[in-house]
């Protein structure tokens, strides 16, 4: 993995007159004082809650999540964006229109919640290491559990031997209870960054091992 | 060894051109505009689609970051100004 900023990422946006327009009143909106500042504000949370109630929707149904609560995390989410919007508005680059990147505030921090909210009615310990949950993880139907059992023992040898402690709880974590990885970050004191680094790590690790003992063939990049 | 089960062989695949969740966030704006408007976002940015290829958080946001930008109920509140 390329470390952090290691990438210069290119410039390749340039938006329109009209948008760049639009871009500017947001900003020197919600930059003013007062009620000018207080009516971009209001506009700025209608518009986010219309994105967030979408986003808890299409997320709400593959988790099985329904009632007020739904509602309830979509005014939270656009609320605590808002506050984030606001406090970084002069980082707004212009680079988009700036409805973007006032959505991406909003559809992390739906998902923060979302996921907050669903792995805490899971009632899965992050660090409950069942290894007979690992074939089902890699989407491995149950009729083919037997002959897989081989592989999935060397899985479970190569993470004993060759991850470090902390890269072990992220692997049982993340792959054998399927938590996820800004849930993990807040148990463990950590960035999301950090934890999929740490991850990425473990990935490497582990498939060199399982090359190694002849079972994978070694990766190619396209 | 043939016959790896897919979810495996997407587990141990890394990419050393994946910049991570930081990087991938701080462009992803930028990156689902270009989506939206047919643009190979892959190609100006490999790093980060290499990333969200790998990253189901990050993959899930940009998801739902183009729902929102190509979903024009969205935008028909009030503009600024």
């Amino acid at each position: 993995m390329k470390s952090e900023g290691s990438e210069s990422l290119p410039q390749v946006r340039v938006v329109s007159p009209e948008v760049a327009r639009e871009n500017r009143a947001w900003v020197d909106d919600l930059s003013s004082n007062g009620d000018r500042r207080e009516f971009a504000s209001r506009r700025l949370y209608e518009v986010l809650l219309r994105a967030a109630r979408a986003e808890v929707g299409r997320r709400a149904a593959r988790l099985r999540l329904v009632g007020p609560e739904v509602d309830d995390i979509a005014h939270q989410a656009a609320a605590d964006a808002l506050l984030a919007i606001c406090g970084k508005v002069e980082t707004f680059r212009g680079d988009c229109k700036f409805t973007t990147w006032a959505y991406k505030f909003v559809i992390f921090d739906v998902a923060a919640k979302v996921n907050r909210h669903f792995w805490q009615r899971s009632g899965v310990a992050f660090d409950d290491d069942d290894w007979d949950r690992l074939p089902a993880r890699l989407g491995i139907e149950p009729e083919a559990h037997a002959e897989s059992r081989e592989l999935m023992q060397a899985v479970h040898r190569a993470v004993d031997e060759n991850l470090t402690a902390k890269q072990r709880i992220v692997f049982v974590a993340l792959v054998l209870n399927g938590m996820p990885t800004d849930v993990l970050a807040d148990q463990l004191g950590a960035t999301q960054n950090a934890i999929y680094k740490m991850m990425f790590d473990a990935r490497r690790k582990l498939r060199t091992a399982l090359v190694d003992a002849g079972y994978l063939a070694e990766q190619q990049i396209a | 060894m043939t016959g790896w089960p897919e979810g495996l062989e997407r587990l141990l695949t890394t990419d050393p051109r994946d910049v991570g969740c930081d990087t991938a966030r701080a462009v992803l704006h930028v990156y689902v505009e270009l989506l939206a408007a047919g643009i190979d976002a892959a190609e100006h940015y490999p790093g980060v689609a290499s990333h969200l290829a790998a990253c189901d958080a990050c993959a899930e946001a940009a998801d739902g970051l183009l729902a929102a930008v190509q979903d024009e109920g969205l935008h028909g509140g009030p503009q600024p100004g």
